[in-house]
């Protein structure tokens, strides 16, 4: 009986070469020039992009340590971050709680609604709300960079938290009111357990996201400085090189911490649904 | 259908009703389920069971009618005041807790000290036989586990009523057989009233002292197993319950001038050879043998009669060799073989 | 009322919980309120002040803004060199799209039907990384690779393929004094950037594409090319368009890549940027957002047609 079954299934499992090779070709097309990232920040050499570099060298490191604007950057950039991160949160699980399961009228057009700042371009985003401060006369501040920031990053933790919702069994809420629980007690001790790591992970993600906004954020930040901000100004006019490197390594190191973690966050959360499936 | 006034009902529905927009799953249901009782909701998909239980828990609320849970109207109640618990479909075991802090978690709630509650969840768990398995997670127990974990979890609220939507239906045959008979005999030592929802008939007939039979969102019958199985009310009772031939009107007024359908037991009619004569006072039917269907101890017949049409007959595989397909026959049954149902 | 109505020393909480239990509208508008409030005014509105502004015109004298309602600002919209940008910038977006399908496919086929356990995490992470990490380092990570001294020209060097390179940066329109400064080089890091967001959408969309489909297909007797065309790309479609819609609307939005790597010829993020930063033309600015958010609506109309807004 096993063997038939073999013979009708003609590729059991193994991939054709050509599609190996594409696929392992286009994963180094997506990784190796981080990679040079990596190695010119030890370059010694400061004039220009000479590959491969002449020596290496830790010196730019230290460089880059003692430069306050640097340090002034990223403390901007993680509190927008933070803020961003924590409003979209709490607006991105709201939105998902209401529109992972009830139908009503209008219903689409406001799933489309939220997901309507990632799908337009940022630029949009950033010259309209712009626009909008300069006819409200706001000025420039933290706030305006979280106002922008905070509206892209819902959506983020909307996905995430929409997927965990739909997975949740109706029943689980109800069993939960059936034993008592009212829905305050419900959301503490059922809801908010089954769907913390998925909030986790967007947060996570939203917060990646925010940290490393440069589009949106030129149009809301006015004289401000966030990191991507400082960054884009030396890539324009460049003063030291290689400092740019050390500061290019330390973001790809930043931000890639809190994507792995949210990988692992989701990940686990598969696991226990995939059993059920 | 109608029990004495004076005791409270534990759960009683006046004109029930529950609209979804245009269609009613339930409509205008009356039903008084007695205390202490073992009653089965029985009914195919759809029929309105399963809302009529929902209605009974609180995770809905009628769009017309009257219900009551021993003697005190319910209306608006939400679930978490309502003094009945659940044992659901998918068991609904909490996935991030352990089966004790599931079994205790109404409790918590309920805020009865730590160390009280462990004691009342163990006692529980002894209960249902899960010694042991206390601080495991519910995807780490089989089906039948799962579903024991669930009621424990809600009996150790000790429920007024108990009520348990197809609580069996995603076990294997074998153990869904040794869980029938476990429930019964739990339901008699606790004399908690359970409300069971069912669509297999036989789940139903053995284990309910009583059954409601649940068609198109309405009754069609209440009555204990024996009564339901073997006096049906209506032509969708006889068939849905029994697998019973109905008998149309027309036929029956010439055996006994009235005008009403009438149901017959496939085990009560006799197949005798063609030409043979019918026993005394029996009624007899001529026809043909179309299909023959080994069940174990019975072979089913399917005959197609000239005046009844399609008749079904269960012939005990003891009395030797059913008739061969094709073969002409003469289906026979005693007078009072035959059910007048209600007249339609 | 009934002895299971609330009790007057209960928490004002399982009072409210009543409420919102016995009225489901309640607690869906209570929920929907600020998430709605927060996109509908800050987002929509600015949208909505930005789409008005491009039916005023700007004075040409003063410079400032005359708020009278014109389709001038539009007129000179479709002035030729205007027109020239978006049509360049269409191009663009049309080319990396494509290019980012190709890249894409293979990575997302193989980790959805070969990839297992290990593997499969592993191909996941290699996606997720890099569409996840800082944009601006990757276009500076392609600033120092395309440079005219960087690693790619060393790389051609070494492989003795100079000449090559020489022709193809001699040819018109895609060629340039150097890769930074050409088409080739924006193309290539747009390309990039955006092809982890096509392999993503895409893989999802095949995970759904059951293998005994593609068994089925070759047990009817059809050519690998033949169940690609029949079977797997129809069930891949919403996938390709979701991805689509990040490589067109990410391409048609930037205004980064174009100023650090390609030609001098401006495509469409920079004129905005430009209209509304040096020249101060909001209104022409506006009208220029107008052409990538059509483009968009029509994309978003088509992908919920297909159910690809799903696999976003």
């Amino acid at each position: 009986m096993p063997s038939d079954a073999r013979k009708t299934v003609k590729k059991p499992g193994r991939s054709p070469l050509g599609l190996r090779l594409a696929a392992g070709a286009g994963l180094a097309f997506l990784h190796l020039p981080l990679a040079f990232i990596l190695l010119y920040a030890f370059s010694n050499e400061d004039k220009s992009f000479q590959f491969p570099p002449p020596g290496l060298t830790l010196r730019w490191f230290a460089v880059a340590w003692d430069r306050p604007d640097i340090w002034e950057a990223l403390a901007l950039s993680i509190r927008v971050a933070l803020l961003s991160t924590g409003l979209a949160i709490l607006l991105g699980t709201l939105a998902a709680a209401a529109l992972s399961r009830a139908r009503f009228f209008g219903r689409e057009a406001i799933s489309l609604l939220f997901i309507l700042p990632i799908a337009l371009p940022g630029i949009v985003t950033g010259i309209a709300l712009r626009s909008a401060f300069n006819l409200m006369t706001m000025p420039f501040s933290f706030w305006t960079i979280v106002l922008g920031h905070a509206t892209f990053c819902i959506v983020v933790v909307y996905n995430n938290a929409v997927a965990r919702f739909r997975r949740l069994s109706p029943s689980l809420i109800e069993a939960s009111m059936d034993l008592g629980a009212d829905g305050f007690q419900t959301f503490r001790h059922v809801l908010l357990p089954s769907i913390g790591t998925s909030l986790l992970a967007g947060g996570l993600l939203a917060f990646a996201l925010s940290f490393d906004e440069v589009i949106v954020t030129t149009f809301t930040a006015g004289q401000q400085r966030t990191l991507p901000i400082w960054m884009l100004g030396e890539l324009i006019r460049p003063h030291q090189r290689p400092v740019t490197n050390v500061v290019a390594v330390a973001v790809i190191a930043v931000t890639a911490l809190p994507i792995l973690a949210a990988y692992y966050l989701t990940r686990e959360g598969e696991h226990v649904a995939g059993a059920g499936k | 259908m109608d029990p004495s006034p004076a005791a409270a009902s534990a759960v009683r529905f006046r004109g029930v009703s529950r609209a979804f927009g245009a269609v009613k799953a339930v409509d205008g249901v009356d039903l008084d389920v007695a205390a202490g009782e073992f009653f089965a909701m029985l009914g195919p998909s759809g029929s309105g069971k399963t809302t009529c239980l929902r209605l009974i828990a609180g995770f809905d609320q009628p769009t017309a009618g009257h219900i009551e849970i021993f003697g005190e109207a319910v209306e608006g109640a939400p679930a978490y005041r309502r003094p009945v618990n659940t044992v659901f479909q998918d068991y609904a075991l909490f996935p991030h807790m352990s089966v004790l802090d599931n079994v205790c978690y109404g409790l918590m709630i309920r805020g009865v000290g730590k160390a009280e509650r462990r004691k009342t969840g163990a006692e529980a768990l002894k209960l249902v036989k899960l010694v042991g398995m206390e601080g495991r997670k519910p995807g780490e127990l089989s089906g039948g586990q799962r579903q024991r974990v669930a009621l424990a979890r809600a009996l150790v609220m000790r429920p007024k009523v108990l009520l348990l939507d197809e609580p069996l239906g995603a076990l294997d045959l074998k153990l869904r057989e040794a869980m029938q008979g476990e429930l019964k005999s739990l339901q008699h030592a606790l004399g908690v009233t359970f409300v069971f929802v069912t669509h297999d008939q036989g789940e139903a007939l053995s284990m309910a002292d009583r059954v409601a039979v649940f068609n198109h969102g309405r009754i069609e019958q209440v009555g204990t197993p024996k009564d339901i199985y073997e006096r049906p009310r209506t032509r969708f009772v006889a068939d849905f319950v029994g697998g019973s031939n109905v008998i149309e009107p027309a036929l029956v007024r010439r055996w006994t001038g009235l005008d009403r359908p009438a149901s017959l037991r496939p085990e009560k009619i006799v197949l005798l050879a063609d030409g043979a004569a019918a026993p005394e006072g029996a009624l007899g039917i001529e026809g043909r043998v179309d299909e023959v269907l080994f069940h174990g101890a019975v072979y089913r017949v399917e005959l197609t009669a000239s005046e009844a049409g399609r008749l079904v007959v269960s012939v005990p595989a003891s009395t030797g060799e059913p008739p061969s397909e094709g073969a002409p026959v003469r289906a026979a049954f005693a007078r009072d073989a035959l059910h007048l149902m209600e007249a339609e | 009322m009934t002895a299971f109505a609330p009790s007057p020393s209960e928490s004002a909480l399982r009072r409210l919980s009543d409420l919102l239990i016995a009225r489901p509208g309640l607690l869906l508008m209570l929920l929907l309120t600020p998430p709605l409030l927060w996109l509908g005014v800050v987002y929509l509105g600015a949208l909505f002040a930005l789409l008005a502004q491009s039916f005023f015109s700007i004075d040409e004298f003063s410079g400032t803004i005359v708020y009278q309602p014109t389709l001038a600002t539009y007129a000179e919209l479709l002035a030729p060199a205007n027109l020239d940008i978006i049509v360049r910038t269409l191009v663009v977006a049309l080319v990396v799209t494509a290019l980012a399908a190709l890249v894409a496919f293979p990575i997302a086929y193989y980790a959805a039907r070969y990839a297992r356990g290990k593997v499969k995490a592993l191909f996941y992470v290699a996606v997720m990384m890099p569409l996840w990490s800082s944009y601006l380092v990757k276009v500076y990570a392609w600033k120092l690779l395309l440079a005219k001294e960087g690693a790619v020209t060393w790389l051609v060097h070494a492989a003795g393929l100079t000449r090559l390179l020489d022709l193809w940066l001699a040819a018109p329109l895609i060629g340039g004094p150097s890769l930074s400064v050409s088409y080739t080089g924006m193309v290539l890091t747009f390309l990039y950037l955006w092809t982890p967001f096509m392999i993503l959408p895409l893989q999802a969309s095949l995970e759904r594409v059951p293998a005994t489909l593609i068994e089925a297909s070759d047990d009817l007797g059809a050519a690998p090319g033949q169940t690609f065309r029949h079977v797997i790309l129809p069930l891949a479609a919403p996938g390709l368009i979701a991805g689509s819609i990040f490589t067109f609307s990410l391409t048609l939005g930037d205004y980064i890549v174009p100023q650090i790597v390609g030609p001098s010829s401006l495509i469409l993020g920079q004129a905005v940027y430009a209209q509304q930063g040096n020249a101060g033309n909001v209104p022409l600015a506006a009208a220029f957002c107008v052409a990538p958010i059509a483009i968009m609506v029509v994309f978003l109309a088509l992908a919920r047609r297909t159910g690809a807004l799903d696999a976003l």
